[in-house]
């Protein structure tokens, strides 16, 4: 097979506080594949993401394990590199869009990257097109809707080119509509995704497996349907479908 | 709300004022406010030339006059203290429309009101026909420490959140039956602020790690690049220079 673009080996931590987080972590995912991560609260989700590029782990952690995207092991001389090939969008679009105007916002990635000029330019103008957020390019980020705000954080990360975008949370907060856009807006990237999500639906929408992280391992790995449609399984973990809601049904 | 585009205080427009380069305002509008001060305060004249500079840039801003006098209620403070100086003000006594006062409270008074007004009124056009980001990219070509610019582009930008946060829970606690009347409610209303503090800290270090992973590495980029014609020099130089020739006569004539 391929080199994956991500490749996550026995990943194991712990937080400082003796708190562990993550044991013995392993996941694969190749080009072009959506994969949603669920798992209750607490298990470890988040503490995952933050090792993808390098935030947590890496050369400063008190783990073991590695993570390599796309062949590059996550270490702090590859810092930049890694920081390019995964683009996280984090859960409050507040905490990601902090410059005073949503292009100023889209910049700052590719700029970091040492891009200037034109250059730069087509990377924001290509990045908020996707998003459908052009008309919006000199607003400054407070005076967006939640939902708008929220796409804006997705351009910015996708102006860095990335090779695979983790999604947190995608869908929190997002009125249906919005929900409904942000789903098309994935749905048309060429770009692997990596979803952590609780919205069980939205990931059998969007992403055609599913891993199931618990208490710091992965405990389940199969296409989205499949795993959804295992009651014992879910039950386990804390996992439950909304009222209503069959995965059978559904195509 | 103010204007759709920016702050509360920005008044959207494209005047010839709108347009200039926003480091040539501020170094402006700083010289100007800082030849004001310093016109003696026994002048009178000076301060009409000077009131009559700003008054012709404001027009050439063509932001309405209504825009600004609102905004100017921030110096009401300033006003009830000098309109107070001349009654508790010591030294000779002359009358004011058959009422004792003090007269060098008199002359404080009107200095202070003269300068306060300009200053503000300086600050209100350079605010109105400047946007937040643009005021920001001139401190920066002014050679402005970039953490300090940084720490202020913050500031407009999470002001609003946080003030949000705070009116949330302002509602939350009310809700709950609490009324924040009497000195006893004191201690919830500190710790209140000590939970915003807390929760905005915590914001600034999600902001961080969001900044890290797209790269951040202890600067924020400079984004674009002014170059400054000498007409925009000139007209941004109008204004100080006919304050300076008005506080000179104000030395001078004194």
């Amino acid at each position: 097979m391929t080199t994956p673009v991500l490749d996550v080996r026995g990943l194991t931590f712990a937080y400082p506080d003796g708190t562990r987080a993550l044991t013995g972590v392993d996941l694969h995912v190749h080009r072009g594949e959506r994969v949603a991560l669920l798992g209750p609260n607490g298990a470890g989700k988040t503490t995952l993401v933050l090792h993808l590029n390098g935030i947590l782990g890496g050369d400063a952690g008190s783990g073991v394990g590695s993570v390599e995207v796309s062949g590059m092991p996550v270490r702090q001389d590859t810092l930049p590199e890694i920081r390019r090939r995964v683009g996280i969008v984090f859960q409050d679009p507040d905490d990601q869009l902090f410059m005073p105007t949503v292009r100023d916002d889209v910049a700052f990635g590719p700029a970091n990257l040492g891009l200037r000029g034109a250059d730069l330019e087509t990377r924001v103008g290509e990045a908020l097109a996707v998003v459908g957020m052009t008309a919006y390019a000199d607003r400054p980020p407070h005076h967006l809707s939640f939902g708008q705000r929220r796409r804006v954080a997705v351009a910015t990360v996708l102006a860095m080119r990335p090779e695979i975008l983790v999604l947190d949370e995608p869908s929190s907060n997002l009125d249906p509509a919005s929900r409904r856009e942000l789903a098309e807006i994935v749905l048309g990237l060429d770009v692997t995704v990596l979803m952590v999500t609780h919205d069980l639906p939205y990931a059998l929408q969007l992403c055609e497996r599913s891993v199931i992280l618990s208490e710091g391992r992965i405990v389940a790995d199969a296409p989205t349907r499949e795993v959804l449609g295992d009651a014992a399984l879910m039950g386990a973990h804390r996992l439950e479908l909304p009222f209503g809601f069959d995965p059978a049904a559904t195509r | 709300m103010g204007a759709d585009h920016g702050h509360a205080l920005h008044y959207h427009g494209h005047s010839v004022i709108h347009r200039l380069p926003a480091h040539l305002k501020i170094v402006s509008a700083l010289a100007f406010v800082l030849l004001v001060v310093a016109t003696p305060r026994e002048a009178t004249w000076p301060y009409a030339v000077h009131l009559a500079a700003l008054l012709l840039a404001i027009r050439a801003a063509r932001v309405p006059a209504a825009y600004l006098m609102k905004r100017l209620v921030v110096e009401v403070p300033f006003v009830v203290f000098a309109a107070l100086l001349p009654f508790v003000a010591t030294g000779p006594r002359t009358n004011l429309l058959g009422v004792s006062v003090s007269q060098p409270g008199l002359v404080a008074a009107w200095a202070l009101l003269a300068k306060g007004t300009l200053g503000v009124l300086t600050a209100l056009l350079l605010a109105a026909t400047t946007e937040p980001r643009d005021l920001l990219a001139g401190l920066t070509r002014l050679r402005l420490p970039g953490q300090l610019v940084e720490i202020m582009g913050f500031m407009v930008r999470y002001v609003e959140v946080v003030a949000g946060e705070l009116r949330r829970m302002s509602i939350a606690r009310t809700s709950r039956g609490f009324d924040a009347r009497s000195p006893r409610h004191w201690p919830v209303l500190a710790r209140s602020l000590g939970t915003l503090f807390v929760r905005s800290y915590e914001r600034g270090e999600r902001v961080h790690l969001a900044m890290l992973s797209r790269g951040y590495a202890g600067s924020l980029p400079a984004l674009d690049v002014v170059a400054v014609r000498r007409t925009e020099v000139m007209a941004a130089a109008a204004l100080p220079a006919v304050a300076a020739i008005a506080a000179l006569w104000g030395v001078v004539g004194r």
